[in-house]
């Protein structure tokens, strides 16, 4: 293993798959597709030779299966895909979020919907935020923007999954996980200090304790309701101490780019373009997906500041932005929403998010509706091509 | 210094491995990169593409969409070359396999013999080589002061007898642009 201070080139894929074999990952199970193999591709090689457990199944279902079933049994656990393998695996993520197991979950996302593209999407926000599969859940998501994240993000999510006892998803994308960047490899974890699993099954007839039963399953209302609530007393509390987000350059800006993962390196770019203009744009960056930071945004609001969410999809983070400013802002009639994106495996470059912020700061901008109505120019919505 | 390249060509003649390299040269520099390639599913003779850069500060986009310099190694790369090309960008050509006149007045462009020059050598697979070292020499970007120790890492032992010829590929491609 290479040392820590050592900066290496890598690509963000490898990088996930590093930072969790760092972070004590014992058991990986998988099953191929484009653009994530190269995360199989590397546990397959690093595993097998320290004797962890590498399994390639026979389905994402199988593999999703098996996660529960390591997860269960208290080893620190993984599985990767990419979005339509991630569809796949949404009914055994409803199960381990049921049963309160910890695992990592990482999507290289591309485009869709059905089988799509192999390209980079944003298109999976709805489904990785709000419980992709059946029943009321959340889980913690985590965004990346560079492969650097892709080391620590995937690192740290083991011990969030551990601490919340609910599976913790990595969601990156295809930009993110084919490119190389330079990368500083997290410490790996110390594993005398994991936190015990009283809750895990097996090991009975060592320790003489009761058994242990994992399971999703409740047939009495009145019990499954209180194991619910019980679940979203800990989700407020994932929510008081787990909302993650950077703000950059918005105290002088009227306008506010909101954007994660890729897009907000394609803000980032725009706004440096908008700055040799002699124009401030600010920047709002969540790294987590789920919780939100639906207070800074409302405080933002409440300045008056006017938004531009940047994403790659038709807009779906924008949903919660509007939600962030419209119903919780009493002076949200002075701010306003915008979009600009691009769907199907494209990304937008610097120079068409900027435009876009340009027609904004001019008033020559219509806010985003959610009623999906055409703008009064007759143009489709944001700016896909 | 910010150098946002956009390298294009077929798949085999060695685009990927060129991107790598000079992102990896980069990064022994002290510099900040990104690589992004773009390569079709074919395993030689698709397109193939890579968004390149290297910088002194934080990269925003790794998409490369307004490049300062252009590198295109085959003909049917010229097309997109142009487009990505910023206004008076530098445009390096592989003249062996791009006989066609550009398009664009503002361009400033050098004709780098890539595959011959590298047939000289001793083989036209180092031809991507010739042009990473006419990439640095024109555009000062980098020094590959520490080539060597690049090649090393990015080749597999087995391989590293063929780093001496690697090397002069590079010496020839920078000689070249001297005399353009």
């Amino acid at each position: 293993m290479p040392e820590k201070t050592e900066k290496l080139l890598m690509k963000g894929n490898e990088a996930m798959a590093e930072g969790a074999l760092r972070a004590g990952c014992a058991a990986y199970f998988c099953y191929p597709i484009t653009p994530q193999s190269e995360i199989p591709a590397y546990m397959a090689k690093h595993m097998l030779e320290r004797h962890l457990v590498f399994l390639q199944a026979e389905s994402e279902t199988a593999a999703i299966s098996m996660v529960y079933g390591a997860a269960a049994t208290g080893a620190r656990v993984m599985t990767s895909s990419s979005s339509p393998g991630m569809s796949l695996k949404q009914e055994g993520i409803s199960y381990l979020c049921g049963a309160d197991l910890p695992c990592v979950l990482v999507n290289v996302a591309r485009s869709g919907p059905g089988l799509g593209g192999i390209s980079p999407a944003q298109g999976d926000y709805f489904q990785s935020t709000r419980g992709g599969g059946h029943g009321d859940y959340y889980h913690i998501v985590l965004a990346p923007k560079d492969v650097q994240e892709c080391a620590d993000f995937t690192f740290e999510a083991f011990d969030l999954a551990d601490k919340w006892r609910m599976p913790v998803m990595v969601l990156a994308d295809g930009l993110i996980g084919q490119m190389m960047e330079g990368v500083v490899l997290p410490e790996p974890k110390d594993l005398s200090t994991l936190l015990p699993k009283p809750w895990a099954v097996g090991q009975q007839g060592r320790t003489a304790r009761a058994f242990n039963h994992v399971s999703s399953m409740s047939l009495v209302p009145a019990e499954l309701e209180a194991a619910i609530n019980a679940r979203f007393a800990r989700y407020d509390l994932v929510r008081k101490t787990e909302t993650r987000v950077t703000l950059s350059n918005c105290e002088k800006a009227e306008l506010v780019m909101i954007g994660y993962g890729s897009s907000s390196r394609v803000a980032w770019g725009a706004i440096q373009l908008a700055k040799a203009q002699g124009i401030e744009i600010g920047l709002l960056r969540p790294r987590g997906l789920w919780p939100f930071p639906y207070d800074e945004i409302t405080e933002l609001a409440e300045q008056g500041k006017k938004f531009l969410c940047v994403e790659m999809s038709m807009g779906q983070m924008i949903e919660d932005v509007l939600l962030a400013v419209g119903a919780r802002s009493a002076r949200s009639k002075e701010s306003s929403v915008h979009f600009v994106g691009r769907c199907g495996g494209n990304i937008p470059s610097e120079e068409e998010v900027f435009a876009k912020a340009k027609e904004i700061l001019a008033g020559r901008s219509e806010p985003w509706r959610l009623d999906g109505r055409l703008r009064s120019d007759g143009s489709a919505r944001g700016a896909g091509r | 210094m910010t150098e946002k390249t956009f390298m294009a060509g077929f798949g085999g003649q060695g685009i990927i491995s060129m991107g790598q390299t000079w992102v990896y040269a980069a990064m022994k520099e002290g510099l900040e990169v990104t690589f992004f390639p773009f390569y079709g599913a074919e395993k030689r003779g698709g397109i193939a593409r890579a968004s390149v850069i290297v910088s002194n500060d934080e990269i925003a986009s790794p998409l490369v969409t307004q490049a300062h310099s252009v590198v295109v190694m085959s003909a049917d790369s010229l097309v997109i070359g142009e487009e990505v090309a910023a206004p008076d960008a530098l445009l390096l050509l592989n003249s062996d396999l791009v006989k066609a006149g550009h398009e664009r007045a503002d361009l400033r462009v050098i004709r780098i013999p890539c595959n011959s020059i590298a047939t000289k050598i001793g083989d036209l697979r180092i031809a991507n080589m010739v042009m990473m070292g006419a990439l640095a020499e024109a555009t000062g970007a980098l020094e590959l002061a520490h080539l060597e120790a690049v090649l090393k890492s990015y080749f597999p032992k087995s391989k590293h007898g063929l780093i001496p010829m690697n090397i002069a590929a590079v010496e020839a491609g920078r000689e070249a642009v001297r005399k353009a």
